[in-house]
């Protein structure tokens, strides 16, 4: 079970770190996000295969961490894009 | 024979994902855009995350999710997004010569000396592992990492911890005079409804549990204070970019207190160590466990505090008495 | 019944995988940002969801699968928000490049 599972994590980590051509390619930076979204998700799937493979069961605890803050890169580009929110002033210049 | 397969897949794994780390630091270098780059350098830094965990170093792997992915991918993303209008004039500025020839020897110093170490190591490779390990079971604890953090190492913790409180006031004095004390930046805009106020309202409550929970679990596990206190500081984030509570004004009582209680309680017990133990920074036997756990509680809330006030840049609004 | 439980795991894990295999196929070639998006939340929601579901039997005792759920689930709460972030603001954007 152990060399299935350490294989599946390889599998699932080589398949997200393709769609990291979108990364690269974009073209908005819209894309670019998702690719590094889909690689998030990877990153957890392929850390939980490796705490059950690999046998290091903290590795769940790093999975649950970026399970946590997966959502976070988004929330600060769509928060900090032009034209984001009109009320919002985008600066900590003085008025 | 299953364990020779194990063996082939992870080596295969780790080849993967060694090429992998090197592809995207090289794509994060060549972007053609500053956002394009923080985006590579997130990724970049989630990818190290993985190669901690094959490294059997999950304690570095859990900081790296912790900060990589919350607080510095915040600071980051917005920065790009505010260097935005001056990208183009900045891009078509290209360093001279001189500059470029020395960054190029200095890395490939620095790459040369990298090399040497890994392919011509000293057998065997010097290590205090096995000295240090003689004496861990008196602290009682489990966690390795954390004991030689806060035992033979406390010195260098508790002065992480003071730079931490360097870099925020060094943030800080970017602000003009009459802003000092005042409230950093400008309140985002309330988010009453919608997707952000709702994840801004689910997800803190669990990530004060999961925050907490690493910082308990570092005990024994990987874990500890600043893996903890990077995830309350995210969740703190979260809540102020959405608008659901502003930051607090950075000279208000409450705040500056927070700011330095956990390396004021750590150097109160480093400095009781001369009378009730050897000496600076030393923990009376029977007592190590209790002292290292109400150290790290303490150094988590400040860590929170810290980091969540250096992610909302310097004060930019007068103090409102 | 071992065995059983391991056939399972092989079966969810790799249905998981596969998921990720069309997660990234669509981010690729999917013409236009909003249908990438689509795509991109498959692997999110049944990659990892297949992935967590095959890893349960193998956990070690109740806390660990529940763990093993909480990160699923925070990933899918995610997952949703970060959808609903980007669509709107490619959508603010205007029609894509």
């Amino acid at each position: 079970m152990a060399e299935f599972l350490v294989g599946a994590a390889g599998f699932v980590l080589a398949m997200v770190a393709l769609g990291l051509v979108r990364l690269l390619r974009g073209p908005a930076d819209a894309d670019r996000l998702m690719a590094a979204q889909l690689l998030g998700s990877g990153g957890i799937a392929t850390l939980l295969l490796l705490a059950g493979g690999a046998g290091v069961p903290a590795a769940v605890d790093a999975a649950l961490t970026l399970a946590l803050l997966a959502a976070f890169a988004s929330v600060a580009f769509v928060r900090s894009a032009p034209g984001a929110d009109p009320a919002e002033p985008d600066s900590t210049e003085p008025r | 024979m299953s364990t020779g397969f194990a063996l082939d897949a992870g080596l295969v794994l780790d080849a993967g994902l060694a090429a992998l780390v090197l592809a995207v630091a090289v794509g994060a270098i060549v972007a053609g855009t500053a956002f394009a780059a923080v985006v590579g350098f997130v990724t970049y830094g989630l990818l190290l995350a993985l190669v901690w965990v094959r490294l059997a170093a999950v304690d570095v792997a859990l900081t790296e999710a912790a900060i990589g992915s919350g607080v510095t991918g915040a600071v980051l993303i917005a920065a790009a997004a505010r260097l935005r209008p001056a990208e183009a004039r900045s891009a078509a500025e290209r360093p001279g010569v001189p500059l470029r020839l020395a960054a190029a020897v200095l890395s490939a110093l620095v790459a040369a000396g990298l090399a040497m170490l890994v392919l011509l190591p000293s057998a065997p490779a010097p290590s205090l592992g096995p000295a240090a390990a003689v004496h861990l079971p008196e602290l009682a604890i489990g966690n390795p990492v954390t004991a030689v953090l806060l035992a033979y190492r406390a010195i260098d913790t508790l002065l992480e911890k003071i730079v931490l409180l360097l870099a925020l006031l060094g943030v800080w004095s970017l602000a003009p005079d009459r802003f000092w004390g005042g409230a950093p930046g400008q309140p985002h805009a309330a988010q009453q409804d919608g997707a952000l106020a709702l994840l801004a309202r689910l997800l803190p409550p669990v990530g004060i549990v999961v925050g907490v929970y690493i910082l308990w679990v570092g005990a024994v596990a990987p874990g500890g204070a600043f893996q903890g206190g990077a995830i309350l500081a995210a969740m703190w984030i979260l809540v102020m970019i959405a608008g659901l509570r502003d930051a607090p004004a950075t000279g208000g009582r409450r705040v500056r207190l927070l700011l330095v209680v956990g390396p004021a309680v750590f150097l109160a017990v480093g400095l009781a160590g001369f009378v009730v133990a050897d000496g600076f920074l030393a923990y009376p036997a029977s007592y190590a466990k209790p002292l290292i756990i109400a150290i790290e509680v303490v150094l988590t809330l400040s860590i929170a505090v810290i980091l969540g006030l250096l992610a909302s840049g310097p004060p930019g609004r007068e103090r409102q008495r | 019944m071992r065995q059983v439980l391991d056939i399972f795991t092989v079966a969810a894990v790799s249905a998981g995988a596969l998921f990720f295999l069309v997660g990234t196929v669509g981010l690729l070639r999917f013409p236009d940002p909003l249908t990438r998006l689509h795509a991109l939340t498959k692997a999110d929601n049944l990659g990892l969801g297949l992935v967590v579901l095959g890893l349960l039997p193998q956990a070690e005792g109740f806390l660990a699968g529940v763990k093993l759920v909480a990160v699923w689930l925070l990933a899918q709460l995610a997952g949703a928000t970060v959808t609903q972030l980007v669509a709107r603001a490619v959508r603010r954007g205007g029609p894509p490049a």
